[in-house]
Order: C-alpha cells, then sequence, then structure tokens
C-alpha cells in the first residue's frame, strides 16, 4: 500500500506538488502521467525518502516516510529516474552490494538474486563493469536492483526508457507479474504503456492532479469515447450527411492517413445510425471500428489549460 | 496485512553498514585514482626523506624527516582521494540511489570514511621498508616510531574527515578538492602567523589563540616527538567526529532542499 494525504512540495514560489493525495492499494499498478516538470519525479522522491515533503505525508505500507523512514524504505523498491547505478563496478558486484544493502542473502537470497538476472536477462554482462553497457542494460540492471528484495510496494520513475520494444514488453509482463499482490507506481511518457502494465491512472499538471481513475474511466472522458472511425475513399457525400444526423458532433477527416471519425454528441450511441447511413449511402468503408476513447487526447485536454495558463503567467 | 511473500521484505534487516564499507572498498581496488595516491604517496614520502630531510646526513637512528612531510603530502593528497566521495554520488545520480536504501546517514558517511581510511592505512603500511632501514642502520626507538605512524594515521584521518564533509557541498570534484585543501591548509596552519597575525590585526587575541589550540600541525609533531599525550590524540579524534557528525547533518539537511 501506498499512500499520500496532501502531500506537497515548494520550491521558492513555485509548487513542484501541490495537495496530492494518492491510494495505491495491493494489486493496483497506478500509472502517473504528466507534461515534463508536473512533477512526477518529485512525488515519487518523496515517496521514496530522498527529498522530505514539504507538506503532507507519505506512508509506504503504513510506514510514515519521515518517522518511520527505515522500515518504510525496507518496504519499497525504486527505480531513481536515469536508473543510476556505480559505474565502475560489475553487475554482479552491483547487485551483490544493493542485496547485501538489503538483508537478501543466504541460500533463499541467491535463489532471487538469480532469478532477477535471469528474468532481465543479465547473464551475458554480469561480470561487464556497468559504465560499458547500453542504455537498455543500465536500466535493467538498476530494475533488479529495486525488485531485488520482492518489496510489497515499487516505485519505477520511467522504467522502460531507452529500451527496445521487446526489452519493454519484457519489463512490461514483470510488472504485471509483480503486481498480484503488491503496490506499484510507474511515471511514463509511453501512453501505451499505460494500457500495457497499469491498472490505474493519475495525471498531474502543475504538481496537482488533474484526473484519475481506471484506463477505461479516463477514455471515457475522451471526446473519441464511442466515435466510429472508418476508411472510405470518395464519401463527401456521406460525410455531409453524417454531419446532419441530430446525435453526431462532428466529423473529421485525419489529413495524414485520411481516416474519417464520426464524434457523438455527449454520450449518444451512434454507432447504428453511422452503418444505416453507410450501408443506404452504399459507400464501401474499410476498417470500421468503433473507438474506446484515446488517453493521449485526454492527456492533451487535461494537462493543455496548464501550459496555457503557464504562457499566460 | 501483508502477504507471506511481500511482508517478508519489510522484517528483512540488511548490513547497510558493510555494504557500503565493502562496495567503497572494492571501488578503491579498481579505479585509477586510488593506485594514483598510492603510489604517490609512497614514492614522494621515501624521496622527501631522503633528498629534503637529509635521512643520511643526519647520521641519526630515526624516522623524524620521513614524518616531518606526511603533513604535507597528505594536504594535497587526501582533498585529492575524498574529493569524490560525495562528489560523484551527487554528479552521477547514485546519492539518489544510496539515500532510498534502508541506510542512515551516519552509517553511509562512516563507512565511506573508514573505507577510505582503511586505504591510506594500506598506503602508510607500505612504507614499512623505512622502518626496516632505520632498523638495519642503528637502534631507533621503536616507540617513538610507533608513535610518528599514530600520529600520522589519525592526520589522515582529520585531513579526510574535512575533505569528505565538504565533498557533500558540492557536485564538482574540482570545487571539493580546492574547498577541502583551503579548510586543511587552514588547520593545519592554525598556529602559523600566517594565520594568527591576521586575526592579531584584527585584534582578536581569543579567536587567535583558540585557533592556534586547532592547529593539526602543532598536535601531529607532538605525537610525532614520541609522546602519544591522550590531549592530542584526544584533538583528533574529536576533530573527526566533529566533521563526520556535521558531514552527517549536511545530507540530512540537503533532503529537505
Amino acid at each position: 500500500m501506498i499512500e499520500t494525504e496532501h502531500l506537497g512540495k515548494r520550491y521558492g514560489r513555485i509548487d513542484a506538488v501541490a495537495d496530492l493525495s494518492l491510494k495505491v492499494a495491493p494489486g493496483q499498478v497506478l500509472a502517473l502521467l504528466g507534461p515534463n516538470g508536473a512533477g512526477k519525479t518529485t512525488t515519487m522522491r518523496m515517496i521514496a525518502g530522498f527529498l522530505v515533503p514539504g507538506s503532507g505525508r507519505a506512508c509506504v505500507c503504513g510506514h510514515d516516510v519521515v518517522r518511520d523512514p527505515m522500515r518504510a524504505r525496507r518496504s519499497l523498491g525504486y527505480l531513481p529516474e536515469g536508473a543510476p547505478s556505480y559505474g565502475e563496478l560489475s553487475v554482479a558486484e552491483f547487485l551483490a552490494f544493493a542485496a547485501r544493502v538489503r538483508g537478501v542473502t543466504g541460500i533463499a537470497g541467491n535463489r532471487r538474486l538469480d532469478e532477477m538476472i535471469e528474468r532481465l536477462q543479465l547473464q551475458p554482462v554480469l561480470a561487464q563493469s556497468i559504465e560499458t553497457l547500453s542504455k537498455g542494460y543500465r536500466r535493467r540492471v538498476c530494475l533488479a536492483q529495486a525488485m531485488l528484495h520482492d518489496p510489497p510496494a515499487l516505485i519505477l520513475d520511467e522504467p522502460t526508457d531507452g529500451l527496445d520494444p521487446n526489452q519493454q514488453r519484457e519489463v512490461h509482463a514483470l510488472i504485471r507479474g509483480m503486481a498480484r499482490d503488491r503496490a506499484i507506481i510507474v511515471s511514463t511518457h509511453a501512453l501505451d504503456e499505460v494500457r500495457a502494465a497499469c491498472n490505474r491512472v493519475a495525471i498531474l499538471a502543475h504538481g496537482r492532479l488533474r484526473a484519475q481513475g481506471t484506463p477505461s474511466e479516463l477514455e471515457q472522458q475522451s471526446r473519441y469515447h464511442r466515435a466510429v472511425s472508418f476508411r472510405a475513399p470518395a464519401s463527401a457525400l456521406a460525410r455531409e450527411l453524417l454531419g446532419r444526423l441530430p446525435e453526431v458532433d462532428a466529423v473529421e477527416v485525419d489529413p495524414v492517413d485520411g481516416r474519417i471519425t464520426v464524434f457523438p454528441r455527449d454520450g449518444h450511441e451512434i454507432f447504428g445510425s453511422v452503418v444505416k447511413l453507410l450501408e443506404e449511402q452504399h459507400v464501401r468503408v474499410d476498417e470500421l471500428q468503433l473507438e474506446r476513447g484515446r488517453l493521449d487526447d485526454v492527456f492533451r485536454s487535461v494537462t493543455g489549460d496548464a501550459i496555457d495558463t503557464r504562457r499566460a503567467a | 496485512m501483508p502477504t507471506v511473500t511481500s511482508g517478508a521484505a519489510t522484517d528483512m534487516r540488511g548490513r547497510p553498514f558493510a555494504g557500503v564499507l565493502l562496495r567503497e572498498l572494492r571501488g578503491y581496488l579498481i579505479t585509477p585514482v586510488a593506485w594514483l595516491f598510492s603510489v604517490i604517496f609512497l614514492v614522494f614520502a621515501g624521496s622527501f626523506t631522503f633528498y629534503l630531510g637529509a635521512f643520511f646526513e643526519r647520521a641519526q637512528a630515526d624516522l623524524d624527516p620521513f614524518f616531518r612531510f606526511h603533513p604535507w603530502l597528505y594536504l594535497v593528497l587526501v582533498p585529492a582521494l575524498a574529493m569524490r566521495l560525495w562528489a560523484e554520488e551527487r554528479r552521477s545520480g547514485t546519492l539518489e540511489l544510496l539515500m532510498t536504501l534502508p541506510i542512515r546517514p551516519w552509517q553511509a558517511v562512516l563507512a565511506k570514511f573508514l573505507a577510505a581510511w582503511i586505504y591510506i592505512g594500506c598506503a602508510l603500511i607500505l612504507t614499512f621498508p623505512m622502518w626496516l632501514t632505520v632498523n638495519y642502520l642503528g637502534q631507533p626507538d621503536n616507540g617513538v616510531i610507533l608513535a610518528g605512524y599514530t600520529g600520522s594515521f589519525l592526520m589522515a584521518g582529520a585531513f579526510l574527515a574535512i575533505s569528505e564533509c565538504l565533498s557533500v557541498l558540492t557536485r564538482s570534484q574540482v570545487i571539493a578538492f580546492i574547498l577541502a585543501l583551503a579548510v586543511c591548509l587552514l588547520f593545519l596552519l592554525a598556529g602559523d602567523p600566517l594565520v594568527q597575525q591576521p586575526l592579531l590585526a584584527l585584534g582578536s587575541r581569543r579567536v587567535a589563540d583558540a585557533l592556534s589550540d586547532l592547529s593539526l600541525l602543532a598536535h601531529f609533531q607532538a605525537i610525532a616527538r614520541g609522546v602519544l599525550d591522550f590531549a592530542d590524540v584526544a584533538y583528533f579524534v574529536l576533530t573527526i567526529v566533529f566533521w563526520l557528525a556535521a558531514n552527517a547533518v549536511v545530507l540530512e539537511v540537503r533532503r529537505g532542499g
């Protein structure tokens, strides 16, 4: 369980994080989204104990990060931004260091260490010094460090940054696998990662919580929710007629791929009437699809005004 | 209630102190800086003794010309060895990793200090051919020599504690080095007219006297003469404790920022 109550941090006159209350229960993977500078890393640093909260409080598994820092840290695995590690050490030495500090020792500890090395595919580079490794390997080494002690709570700051698609999928699987009885917070810029690994979303802008819910709930806030999209060459008349339907809000054509999207007026079900109209007009359509809603659209709409106010100020 | 598998982690007590200590020591064995330190220390300690210290010409069976130059060697070499202790962690971001592990700041400070001090101690032990030489050439007072080694080791510790503490203030190793060099020099020469006269000119007799008591050089020379006085040893121990404590405090305060 990871919990924050009215968590805040000020730098001078700027609120890096303000009045942030989050609750991540075991089994939940929270994706922390937001533009650069929204306060994601500051939030994670406060929960991990690297920064002292300016106001409010944060708890890891019931342990207050300020009053009981050692217990809170023992319950937490943390991947800091940029996945730092001691470059002069070999991978094996670095993991041995983390294992000793974390108390992952003995036969069970060694088995756990081997398991992490196997799952993150680190065998080929075990004897290599970390500074000679690629960005992907370095990130996986630091991930291994974070998950080594099998913590009940995990905080991962951009875990898949710099990984290739196969490695990303492996890390997503690892997170999903660990999620069953753990509370996990993942920050990311890759919105497809939310569907792949997370079951909760919180969007920050200017240090404040702008939206939170399950991915489906957020997608429902998108104007693409229940929109109908298709491809149809030479359909100018049909588009015109679709636009006149009472339950249709707008018809847009993507300038890049020519895909047509029909947006419903608030909450209306339009799939049936759109299909009916297209059939009546004998329009040949491809890739007809009922849209679930788009996270990037929600992301833009809830963080967009933040950018505007900054410009005005 | 956490489940059995994940709850185990909450109660797992690692050995953070040993972990940091061993990692630091390992670092000294694989980084060129540390090897450079010991080679330069040994070469200069040896050559100063024979050329500047006129070891043979004095025709006395003691190691006074050997120990006499240690403060000046340490003045440059210890800040160079210690400048990376925290500045490097801050620059590379590993400080965030270290400070979010279940390690208390004082444990990390002490572990880093001890690892470096052990390393310097090893370099000091490697000067044993000097001791063999005087014992071969004459009958020196080995008690005085032992006191000299003790004083030298304590002084290296004091320089080290000062340098480690100043390293935490910056992410630039060069700034850490220069700061440490300046403060070490101030403490080394605290009883010297170079430091005393400006203070007296300002009319602060008390400050001048107080600072004169803090002179590292005076305390070192007292021990190196062969008198292991409690006050001198206590002076070094307190200096080390003070700077290490300051280091831990700065580390803690920085988390607020």
